[in-house]
Formats: structure tokens, C-alpha cells, sequence
């Protein structure tokens, strides 16, 4: 019994890590930056549960507030403001690029 | 410079390769450079004692004279109560940095909030409030304790600050005072610490868990108000427009000026 949920945690932190891993893979290289924000969000509620696993649930408070919460919506504010530069540079230069993500 | 900056980050931003970031020459010491921080990186970890547990037990046997029953909280207010003090500061530091840079775009909504943003506030804000204290209370023996109360509190600012767009923060005289309390009280304690037992941040053993209390409390509240701040942005003094004002033009205006 003690053996299977040796096994089970294990598997837990596996595909844990597996999937931060993939996680921050995927938001490196995304080109769509809302994209990538989602990703970073997500990365950072799996990172608490990961600091839970690791005994340091104080890290893992800080991390679910700060890492996916605060840092996040910094992300989607920087985010806006960018956009908003960028439709005013279009206006003012025709010759612009369209901007990739969805306006 | 910081308007050059932002002229050139759209641009930058839309690129529509990496390559174009970087020459091949500067991609190529990109990787040197990041692939030399990771060998030191891993070889101070292979280096590492596998577990040193001298410092648990210097944590545990100092346990009875830190005035929490916490060890986290021990440690970060009590024993290396100077690192949690300069921390205040960097924060503090942080954000008088970011007023130097427009206000944020949330608060540049001209349409009125969603009424479901408004009964989400509404239904939320109360508990945020409640696990906000509670977070900070349990800290004496639990995890918790005055950044993690703060950032959740600062979550709650955010919110209300989103929906309720035309409401600025430094509008309020007490803001500025509220996020320099945490520093000014944690320096005032030190102070008087200094004077009773001789050494900063040395508390006197029957009083440290009402001085550690104090002093998270008046950090909790500058930790809120800051995080709340940096997502805001602007400058103090520079209070959102009159009603009826378009929060566009007082912003491209602003930033006329400054060309």
C-alpha cells in the first residue's frame, strides 16, 4: 500500500515537471504574446502546485499570487500598451507593419 | 530615452522573425553565453553539500527566542530581519521608478465597466479583505505572512482599479504615506530596537512577537498599495481628467509634450 502511493507521488511529480517543462517551452517560442501571457499564467499555477510538492508552501502562496496573478496582469497591461503604441504609430506611418497579434 | 525606447518597441515587437533581432554573430554569443551561465549554474548545484541541516537546527534551537512559532516567519523577521527591511525598500524603490512612466492603460477605459465586473468586485472584494488579514495573522505560526497578505491584497486593488477605471489612486492623499509605512515603521523599530537591547533589529525576547506583528502589518499595507501601484502606473500628483474627459487625448497629449 505504502509502496503503490510511493508510485503515485512520483508519477504526480513526473508529469508535473514534464508539463512545466513543455509549458515553458511553448511560451518561449510563441509569436502571439496573449498566447504566450496564457501560457505564463498557467506556468505559474502549476509552478505553486510544484512548490506544494516540495514542502514550501509559503513560496507556493507567493508564487500562486505574485508569479501567476500580479505578474500576469503586469504582462496584459505592458501588453495593451504596446498595442496602443503601435495602432498610434499606424496612424501616423501608413508604410507599418500590421501587428501580428489580434488587436 | 524612454520615449525612444517605447517609439522603437511596437517595431521591435512586430518583427516578424527572431533572426532579425540578433545578427548571427550576436546569436551565436547568446547561446556561448547562456550555455556557460548554465554549466556554472549546474556546477555550483553538483557542488552543493547534499543536505545541510546545520542551519535547521540553528533555526529550531533559536526557535523559543524569536517570538513566532513559525520558522519562515522566524527567519525572515527576526534572524535576517535586514534582508526583509531592505526588500521594503527595493519595492519602495520600484515603484517610484515606474511613476516615472505613463499611466497604465487600464486606466485609460472610456467605456463603463461590465455590471458583471461590477457584482464580481462586489462579491469578491469583502473576502479579499478577510483573506488578506487572515493571511498576515496566521504568518506567527503557519505559512503566511506579510508578502503573500500583500499580494493578495494588491490583487483586490487591481481588480478594483480595472473596473472602476475613472478612480485613481493617487487621487488620494493617504496613498503616497501608505506605501512608504511599511519602510518607515520597520526603520522606527529597528531604531528603537537599537536603542533597548543595542543591536538593529535586535527585539527584546518578551516583545518579539508584537514587534514582528507591527511590522507586518505596516508592510502588508505598503506591499498592497505598492503591487497595486506598479500595475496603475503614473505619477503622483497627475490625478485621472475631469468627468466627461477623454482619457485618450489627456494621454497622447501628455505624450506629445514629452517629443
Amino acid at each position: 500500500m505504502d509502496n503503490f502511493a510511493n508510485y503515485g507521488a512520483f508519477t504526480l511529480d513526473a508529469i508535473l515537471a514534464l508539463v512545466l517543462l513543455t509549458l515553458a517551452w511553448l511560451l518561449l517560442r510563441s509569436r502571439d504574446l496573449f498566447k504566450a501571457i496564457v501560457l505564463f499564467i498557467s506556468f505559474g499555477l502549476l509552478m505553486s502546485l510544484a512548490w506544494v510538492r516540495l514542502k514550501a508552501i509559503d513560496i507556493a502562496l507567493a508564487e500562486a499570487a505574485i508569479g501567476a496573478g500580479l505578474t500576469g496582469a503586469l504582462f496584459l497591461s505592458a501588453l495593451g500598451r504596446i498595442r496602443q503604441y503601435s495602432r498610434k504609430d499606424r496612424r501616423q506611418q501608413k508604410t507599418s507593419r500590421p501587428f501580428r497579434n489580434r488587436d | 530615452m524612454t520615449t525612444e525606447f517605447s517609439k522603437k518597441l511596437p517595431e521591435i515587437m512586430t518583427r516578424r522573425s527572431a533572426e532579425s533581432l540578433l545578427s548571427r554573430s550576436g546569436q551565436a554569443m547568446t547561446i556561448i553565453g547562456v550555455s556557460l551561465l548554465a554549466l556554472i549554474l549546474g556546477y555550483s548545484l553538483w557542488t552543493l553539500p547534499p543536505f545541510s541541516d546545520r542551519m535547521v537546527t540553528l533555526v529550531s534551537d533559536n526557535m523559543a527566542i524569536s517570538g513566532v512559532e513559525n520558522p519562515v516567519t522566524a527567519v525572515l523577521l527576526n534572524f535576517r530581519g535586514y534582508d526583509t527591511l531592505l526588500e521594503i525598500g527595493v519595492l519602495l524603490l520600484a515603484v517610484v521608478a515606474v511613476f516615472s512612466i505613463a499611466p497604465s492603460p487600464a486606466l485609460l477605459a472610456t467605456s463603463p465597466p461590465s455590471p458583471m465586473a461590477t457584482l464580481l468586485l462586489r462579491l469578491l472584494l469583502p473576502f479579499v479583505v478577510l483573506v488578506g488579514g487572515y493571511i498576515l495573522w496566521v504568518g506567527s505560526y503557519a505559512p503566511g505572512g506579510a508578502f503573500q497578505a500583500g499580494a493578495v491584497l494588491a490583487a483586490g486593488g487591481i481588480l478594483f482599479t480595472t473596473v472602476t477605471a475613472r478612480w485613481h489612486p493617487l487621487a488620494n492623499k493617504a496613498i503616497p504615506f501608505a506605501m512608504g509605512a511599511g519602510l518607515l515603521i520597520f526603520v522606527l523599530v529597528a531604531l528603537a530596537t537599537m536603542m533597548v537591547t543595542g543591536n538593529f533589529l535586535q527585539y527584546p525576547e518578551t516583545r518579539a512577537g508584537m514587534l514582528i506583528l507591527l511590522i507586518e502589518a505596516a508592510a502588508t499595507m505598503s506591499i498592497a498599495v505598492i503591487l497595486t501601484l506598479l500595475f496603475v502606473g503614473g505619477e503622483p500628483g497627475e490625478i485621472s481628467p475631469a468627468q466627461g474627459e477623454n482619457k485618450h487625448t489627456v494621454s497622447f497629449n501628455k505624450e506629445n509634450r514629452s517629443e
